[in-house]
């Protein structure tokens, strides 16, 4: 129940071989977003205090939720090795830390990735032309099962923004559709590039256009456009995968990606995932934090908390 | 798993509360010559804050004796530029002590933390700074070349918003030359205290602010008092008869902020989500103890039903308790009266039929709170969507055309203000100049800016407090 009665039972039931016209009636008819309140609600939300166990908690639960990613040209294997076995020991000194929650590379490091950390972590693969998308179909679905062939259990695909620019709801619709039949067991992760989107009622419409087309978590950026992710933009997210389940009563997962540096910034994320999509999505099930230097602050916070001083930088590993 | 918010109240070491209080006459804190006193308690635990004294007519008169000889002396003869300086000197004091502030404000009035420190207290800061900047420049302002100040104005304040609504009076009536005494609210005098000491801080000449504590009595001698020039009051609607009544065939001149039942309107293509968020701080703002605050909820009927989910599943968030949490989104009611009023009419309306929903909060022991209440199935004849409430509960109506929106939102004795939430322009400038309302907002909701004027229609009062329209609540108008 909720708002979602406000979108047309179609939107739970878009088939890939909906019509653009067909698409653009279903997208346009949901609610609009006020820019002006959306930014003041994650304003407000931003503002809770959290602090002493509540805060403890939410840096674990950050941690456990952290998607550690590399995902430069200059990649190499030992590069990857390093962060795997970081993501797996966050902190060496103390056991107690929980390893993050998978680690995203390129589909070509898969293997190596998953060499390492065997099947204690997730391995994420960026694929479909990361990161502009600009390819044929083919070469993206060949993308795909390259890196689910060497060890992938996550796709992290992009879509075709100048498709969905230009309103052809249909080409998106599809190229997702395809990538997902060829994941098979593997999750896929929408990419909306919401910093290329621009408006609101994009990052609506895209996050609806993808939960249709089989998105198992819709993703905001892939941290290589300016802004990356930010507080209205997921409360956006939120709000439709909220809704999304509450239409079909399926749950889908948010991911912001980019910008998240500080464990200060993790925690109010983690407020607005309790406060709009709900307790249900606070888990690594459901929410990610595609993020690299994110982690360190989390363990610097961490530690502060445990033993009362700030450590320092030093105190923690760089990749 | 769900995160559970470890308490993070507000400190408290900031403020520094007196046992007792005297009053402010002339530049100093004195004590009242019959020597009453009354308490002030913290609406939140019940415990009594302080001591405040009740001004009886003899300081009545002292202060108003004490205003006209500012009056005459320094503050009507003083360059506008001048009279500039010590305002902008007090907006920058407030911002300094704006913790202070805060804390005090949400001990005295029961409103949360979140508020006073993001809403009240930057708005009573920016209230000070917009009028200095009038001061020097009112031949400007549209209202004549022969700009004259009144001389004594009597102010008398609510307890829902203690320091703005100061603000609100207290900084046009000093730009343009008048100089004042001010009575606030019974229950809430800390903030004004507070004041006074702000105003001996900026060395403000004795006598242009006065400061009385005191409950009706005091504030109905110091409106009848033959050397006060004008009135201005914000507060019920029954008060402001018996001052209009009292103020009737006198020089005096008169300003009214009166009540309000005002319609938050719904159209089907709204952005929902922020409409929530509208209807949320339309009505829970301050737990709705708010003059415009939008008590009539007006839905499309073809989105009535989810809209309605929505906003409970919405309100299922809100944490209610220790208002100086500073996770707290709804704080304690005023006082056990307000308590009451609101709890009779909580009756009335299951009563009268309506269905209630109210929100599941824990109910501290101690102090006095009402969970967010919501009333369904309505109807116009319905008490409790014509009277004010002055409390957190919302009566949804329904509406299937513009024209009927605009119909029953006027349907009311009171037009103070009006929320407008739909995605398209035309039909909200439609519904805009058809409403009678002092204040239409537009895919918002109780939004203040001091260069906004603000004020009613019909029984909501007269008069505008704010923007250059503020200026002229307390200039004589006359022809040179």
């Amino acid at each position: 129940m909720g708002v979602t009665l406000l979108v047309p039972d179609a939107a739970a039931n878009i088939t890939p071989d909906a019509s653009d016209a067909g698409l653009r009636h279903v997208l346009h008819a949901l609610p609009g977003v006020d820019q002006v309140g959306a930014e003041a609600r994650a304003a407000m939300l931003a503002s809770r205090s959290i602090k002493n166990e509540a805060k403890r908690t939410a840096i674990d639960l950050a941690i456990s939720m952290v998607d550690l990613t590399t995902l430069e040209g200059a990649d190499t294997p030992g590069k990857v090795q390093a962060m795997c076995a970081k993501a797996l020991h966050p902190d060496p000194a103390d056991d107690l830390v929980p390893p993050v929650a998978a680690v995203c590379v390129y589909g070509d490091m898969a293997g190596i990735a998953r060499a390492v950390v065997g099947d204690r972590l997730h391995v994420a693969a960026v694929a479909t032309a990361f990161p502009s998308g600009r390819a044929a179909l083919e070469v993206k679905l060949a993308d795909t099962a390259a890196a689910i062939e060497r060890g992938a259990d996550e796709i992290d695909m992009v879509i075709d923004r100048g498709a969905f620019l230009t309103g052809d709801y249909g080409t998106v619709f599809e190229q997702i559709a395809k990538v997902k039949q060829a994941c098979g067991d593997a999750h896929l992760k929408v990419i909306l590039e919401t910093g290329e989107l621009r408006t609101l009622d994009n990052v609506r419409r895209a996050s609806w256009l993808a939960m249709a087309a089989g998105a198992d978590f819709i993703k905001t950026s892939t941290g290589k456009i300016s802004p990356a992710a930010t507080m209205p933009v997921t409360l956006v997210m939120l709000e439709a995968v909220r809704d999304w389940h509450q239409r079909t009563g399926r749950r889908i997962g948010v991911k912001p990606a980019g910008g998240i540096r500080t464990a200060k910034d993790a925690i109010r994320y983690l407020v607005m995932v309790q406060e709009v999509a709900g307790p249900e999505w606070l888990t690594p099930d459901l929410f990610r934090f595609g993020a690299s230097s994110l982690l360190n602050d989390l363990l610097l916070q961490r530690q502060r908390m445990a033993t009362g001083n700030y450590s320092g930088p030093d105190y923690v590993s760089h990749d | 798993m769900s995160l559970e918010y470890a308490p993070a109240p507000e400190s408290t070491d900031v403020v520094d509360i007196k046992a007792h209080y005297g009053l402010f006459i002339d530049g100093e804190f004195v004590e009242p010559i019959d020597g009453t006193t009354f308490t002030t308690i913290n609406p939140a635990t019940e415990g009594v804050l302080a001591e405040v004294s009740e001004a009886g007519p003899q300081d009545v008169a002292r202060a108003v004796r004490a205003a006209t000889t500012a009056h005459t002396r320094t503050w009507a003869r003083m360059p506008g530029r001048e009279r500039s300086k010590y305002l902008f000197r007090i907006a920058r004091l407030i911002q300094e002590r704006a913790r202070e502030l805060a804390v005090l404000e949400t001990l005295d009035s029961g409103k949360p933390i979140r508020e006073s420190r993001d809403v009240d207290i930057p708005l009573v800061a920016a209230h000070f700074f917009y009028y200095a900047g009038w001061a020097d420049k009112l031949e400007h302002a549209g209202l004549g070349t022969s700009i004259r100040p009144y001389g004594v104005a009597a102010q008398i304040i609510p307890w829902n918003f203690p320091l703005m609504m100061l603000a609100w009076k207290i900084a046009p009536a000093l730009a343009t030359g008048n100089t004042v005494v001010l009575k606030p609210a019974e229950t809430t005098p800390l903030t004004a205290l507070a004041f006074a000491d702000i105003c001996q801080q900026a060395d403000l000449p004795a006598g242009v602010v006065n400061i009385l504590t005191g409950d009706g009595t005091t504030g109905r001698n110091l409106v009848e008092h033959p050397d006060v020039d004008k009135v201005a009051f914000t507060g019920s609607t029954e008060v402001g008869r018996a001052i209009q009544r009292a103020v009737a065939g006198t020089q005096k001149g008169l300003t009214l902020e009166l009540g309000g039942k005002a319609a938050n309107i719904v159209f089907d293509d709204a952005p929902i989500d922020e409409a929530i968020e509208g209807i949320v701080n339309g009505i829970f703002f301050n737990q709705g103890q708010v003059c415009c605050a939008g008590s009539r909820l007006l839905v499309q009927e073809s989105v009535a039903d989810q809209v309605t989910e929505a906003l409970t599943q919405r309100l299922r968030t809100l944490r209610l308790g220790d208002p100086l949490d500073k996770n707290t989104d709804i704080g304690a009611v005023n006082s056990a009266a307000q308590h009451a009023r609101i709890t009779e009419y909580i009756t009335a309306g299951e009563n009268e039929g309506a269905r209630r929903w109210t929100a599941p909060c824990a109910i501290p022991e101690r102090g006095w709170w009402i969970a967010p209440t919501v009333f369904t199935e309505v109807s116009t004849a319905h008490r409790i969507a014509r009277e004010e409430i002055f409390g957190p509960v919302l009566a949804v109506l329904t509406f299937r055309t513009p024209d009927e929106a605009v119909a029953k939102a006027n349907n009311s004795p009171y037009g103070l203000s009006a929320g407008i939430w739909s995605e398209k322009g035309s039909r909200t400038l439609w519904m805009a100049q058809r409403l009678r309302a002092g204040v239409v907002w537009a895919n918002t909701f109780n939004r203040f800016d001091p260069a906004s004027p603000f004020g009613g229609f019909k029984e909501s009062g007269f008069g505008r407090e704010g923007g250059r329209h503020g200026l002229s609540a307390y200039i004589r108008s006359e022809v040179v």
